[in-house]
């Protein structure tokens, strides 16, 4: 049974945080040299995390997957960050920003590290400004902000629909100068394959350079994950199509706890799928929220006609009409489902009726196309891209996606896992965003951990380890990781199976979608798990994986990660099939109020679950950590 | 953007690949079907499928670098028909469909070509130069928890745009590879003028404009000599005005560095 510690520290909600900060330990600058670091990952948390930790004197070694850490998929976030500046005067403040996140989480992120979020969010702003991130400007001079799904406040920062490279760049800038200073190891096109845990301690991980397949043996003096979310479980996601679990996956097989897996936000503005062929779905920016205004028909029969053609009076505007205080910036849980609900009326559009208009005829006569074209201007391009249609003319078409999951290595408020010395940051980590996470929340969360938690919490773990101490990559727990790569490698190259890797995984995401989708079923779950063990034997069995291992194979790495996805998809579906009650992106078709909103169950549900890793083949363990509510009140959600 | 087909009606084009089992054996054209081709396919799903027929009869497929496919991380990375990131103008090869194909086509891939680019297999190139160019100086040194408020140094919206234009580099290659000198001009301009435009980047902007062009030279890259086929391909569009930019900032900063007095302060100060 694991120890679940959240280690929140006492007093008021307001004042943890410093508190904390000023009454854990650090390390003397001369001894900060002695210690090494190692960090998985170069998204925003990742990349972050290394050039902060190097600033302050620990030795660095960054490892990642990508040729280059500027390629992490953070860089395809495109609306925007938020931040309790309060630069509009419009009543914004820490405490809002504190209280829509967890609202926004329904009621299932922890308090403290909540508020926590909210409080770095400013500082954030100012060091990414200060490192020449091309803010959106107004004509003063002054920064500008956007409104986000969720929030009644302007508190969105953006750098055009491309808030996240910018953002990511600034962080990878940092990045770069401390690799230049020699203060960072990089370590691109490295993929992580194990993790070692030496005496209970994360100490290192075991590496494969997927240019040359060599294995190596890395050790530190504590290992720190930024290695994203999980959801290419599903195959068709708004994620690249590189992202994986296998970092995490590895480290919860070490014994790490996974913490609600089943918490998977799906994006309601995506381009519909077109084809079997398909290999990803692309967002369209929650950022068109703000001027786009979402509709079906109120007639099936109108469903497969031209939009130009149907008139005013027959269209639904049903966010509007169900959500009038919100509208069309309802939060995206709440967006995703009312879209498949009018979906499964039949009012759905397109070829496949599986679609929602997202019209502009509007705000394009209101402020005139040039204006439009000037905020949304490369989302309209990527739509006409991939459709081959001009959305300044006819309305977008949308559908939902899997976009993030909120669910990932279980942390506690230093965002040190179970097994100390092991860190997880970003969308790796469990801890902040809830049961769903508001738009623009990520980048804040994915900096916050890298720049300004981590930095300090990390110290308060070494301190507590001798310098120097760190074992030797020649000790037993690195051979037998190191073997445990190569065994897991050999054996895929020696599968004298028919189909490719690709085919597996359409499959797998199928079940997901189908039974642990935008609404899940007791039968359902049941269902899926008893499919999903049946595909992985099929998988082992009957995988082809050509080439060898020692050049670059790509079909070796996806092998790799599919494979940990049929384990994880189990996982994701149990925790699923156990939470009796609905929450933000967790939606049981059985717990629903008569409007078709989320039941949640605080009495008996009110807690994080953390999985924790029984053995190949065992029902892994269930463990809980109570979410205690000290200042909030746990509430129905309403956006009505 | 070429005309496009109007139906969606499936259709087949022949691949001459560029294959190349490692970065120091010859490689070679080699000629593949690809069949049943949806026009509303991208173009890595395209290959995606020839990969998978490829696996299905135990041949190794097609390597080619990929990540997002929606024209922001860089990763990918061909040359297709002998133009990088193939035809359509302001897009990557991930965001190129195959509606700009027609039945029976003989589409022409091989990986970006430049010195500084050595192939690693196949279609995927090793760019880590660009990676090493960056950290010669393509920041701003500020540490983690120095900032003021963000608001406290006003930037005109108009430098902030044009910052913005040349950050929304992706440091894909494709000027480079474009580039008969194999130069990597646009790729320095952007980040120098990205920088040098706002107000924060003023104390570095000579050292950067120097050490970033000094780091390419040392790479293998060759110089600019005007052809603006780097800004043609630029999945970005990123326009060669930059470079001009960069021109200046570099003889500005050269002859400055010559005339500057130097500090105390170098040499240990008080």
């Amino acid at each position: 049974m694991a120890k679940l510690e959240s280690k929140v520290p006492s007093g008021p909600l307001a004042d943890k945080w410093q508190k904390h900060k000023t009454e854990i330990k650090l390390v003397n600058p001369a001894n900060k040299r002695k210690y090494e670091v190692i960090v998985v990952g170069a998204g925003l948390a990742g990349s972050s995390a290394a050039a902060t930790l190097a600033e302050l004197g620990y030795k660095v070694k960054n490892f990642v997957f990508h040729d280059s850490p500027r390629r992490a998929h953070s860089i395809a976030a495109q609306g925007g960050i938020n931040a309790a500046k309060n630069y509009q005067n419009d009543g914004d403040s820490v405490h809002r920003l504190f209280y829509d996140t967890l609202k926004g989480g329904d009621y299932r992120a922890r308090e403290a590290n909540v508020h926590r979020l909210a409080e770095v969010s400013v500082n954030i702003i100012d060091q990414c400004a200060a490192q020449g991130v091309p803010f959106a400007r107004e004509y003063g001079g002054l920064l500008a902000n956007r409104s986000f799904g969720g929030a009644q406040v302007s508190r969105t920062f953006y750098a055009r629909g491309q808030t996240g490279q910018q953002l990511l760049l600034g962080a990878y800038s940092a990045l770069s100068r401390m690799i230049g200073q020699g203060a960072v190891e990089m370590h691109n096109n490295s993929e992580m394959l194990d993790l070692v845990v030496v005496d209970g301690h994360a100490k290192g991980i075991v590496v494969r350079d997927l240019n040359t397949g060599v294995i190596s043996r890395h050790s530190a003096d504590a290992v720190v994950l930024a290695t994203g979310g999980y959801g290419n479980v599903f195959n068709l996601s708004t994620y690249a199509r590189q992202s994986n679990a296998t970092a995490i996956w590895r480290a919860y097989k070490r014994g790490a706890c996974l913490a609600n897996p089943c918490y998977t936000q799906i994006h309601p503005t995506c381009i519909p799928v077109s084809g079997d062929y398909q290999s990803k779905l692309t967002l369209m920016s929650e950022s068109l929220r703000n001027d786009g205004r979402i509709w079906v028909p109120k007639k099936k029969e109108d469903a497969k006609k031209d939009p130009a053609s149907i008139p005013e009076a027959d269209r639904d505007y049903y966010l509007e009409r169900i959500y009038p205080s919100f509208g069309n910036l309802a939060p995206r849980d709440v967006s995703s489902r009312a879209a498949m609900r009018m979906c499964d009326e039949g009012r759905g559009v397109g070829e496949t009726g599986l679609g929602v208009y997202l019209d502009f005829a509007d705000v394009i006569k209101r402020l005139g196309e040039p204006v439009v074209r000037e905020r949304y201007g490369n989302l309209f391009d990527i739509y006409h891209e991939i459709t081959a249609e001009n959305a300044y003319k006819t309305p977008m078409r949308i559908f939902p996606a899997v976009h993030y999951t909120m669910g990932g290595l279980w942390v506690d408020y230093n965002l040190m896992s179970n097994i100390p010395g092991l860190f997880v940051l970003g969308e790796a980590n469990f801890s902040d965003h809830g049961a769903n996470r508001l738009g623009a929340s990520a980048l804040m969360q994915g900096l916050a951990d890298g720049y300004f938690v981590i930095p300090y919490t990390l110290g308060d773990y070494l301190a507590g380890q001798k310098p120097g101490s760190r074992p030797k990559t020649d000790a037993a727990e690195f051979k037998q990781a190191e073997e445990n790569v190569s065994s897991m490698t050999q054996r895929m190259l020696a599968n004298k199976g028919k189909e490719p890797v690709s085919h597996f995984h359409k499959r797998l995401g199928k079940i997901m979608w189908d039974h642990c989708g935008m609404a899940r079923t007791k039968a359902g779950l049941e269902a899926a798990l008893q499919k999903i063990p049946a595909l992985r034997e099929e998988f082992h069995a009957n995988v082809k994986v050509p080439g060898s291992a020692d050049t670059l194979n790509q079909s070796l790495e996806q092998a790799g990660r599919v494979a940990d996805y049929m384990e994880l998809g189990e996982l994701l579906c149990r925790d699923a099939l156990t939470r009796e009650e609905s929450c933000g992106g967790h939606f049981r078709e059985e717990y629903q109020h008569p409007d078709g909103e989320c039941k949640r169950d605080d009495e008996n549900f009110g807690h994080v679950a953390a999985w924790e890793y029984q053995g190949e083949g065992k029902t892994p363990l269930r463990n809980t950590e109570p979410l205690n509510y000290e200042f909030t009140k746990m509430s129905v959600r309403s956006y009505k | 953007m070429v005309a496009e087909q109007s139906s969606k009606k499936p259709f087949s084009v022949t691949l001459r690949v560029w294959r190349q089992a490692g970065p120091t054996v010859p490689g070679k054209f080699v000629d593949y079907p690809a069949t049943n081709i949806s026009p509303d396919m991208s173009f890595l799903e395209m290959l995606d499928v020839v990969n998978d027929e490829l696996t299905k009869k135990g041949e190794e497929p097609i390597a080619f670098a990929h990540d997002c496919r929606e024209g922001i991380c860089g990763t990918c990375s061909c040359t297709i028909n002998g133009k990088p990131h193939g035809p359509g103008k302001g897009v990557a090869t991930c965001q190129t469909y195959m509606r700009s194909y027609r039945e029976g086509d003989l589409i022409l891939v091989e990986p970006f070509r430049a010195r500084a680019f050595p192939v690693i297999k196949d279609l995927v190139t090793d760019r880590q130069a660009f990676d090493k160019i960056q950290q010669a100086g393509g920041f701003i040194s500020v540490r983690t928890g120095a900032a003021p408020d963000a608001n406290s140094i006003p930037v005109p919206k108009e430098d902030a745009d044009l910052a913005m234009d040349a950050a929304s580099c992706i440091g894909c290659g494709a000027c480079v590879a474009a580039c008969k000198n194999a130069s990597a001009m646009l790729f320095v301009a952007a980040k120098v003028s990205q920088l040098g435009l706002l107000p924060q980047g003023q104390p570095e902007r000579d050292k950067r404009v120097l050490a970033m062009v000094q780091t390419m030279d040392d790479a293998g890259f060759g110089n600019c000599t005007n052809q603006y086929e780097c800004s043609a391909v630029c999945p970005k569009l990123i326009s060669h005005d930059f470079i001009a930019r960069l021109n200046r900032d570099y003889m500005g900063a050269l002859f400055k560095a010559r005339f500057r007095p130097t500090s105390n302060a170098a040499a240990g100060g008080a």
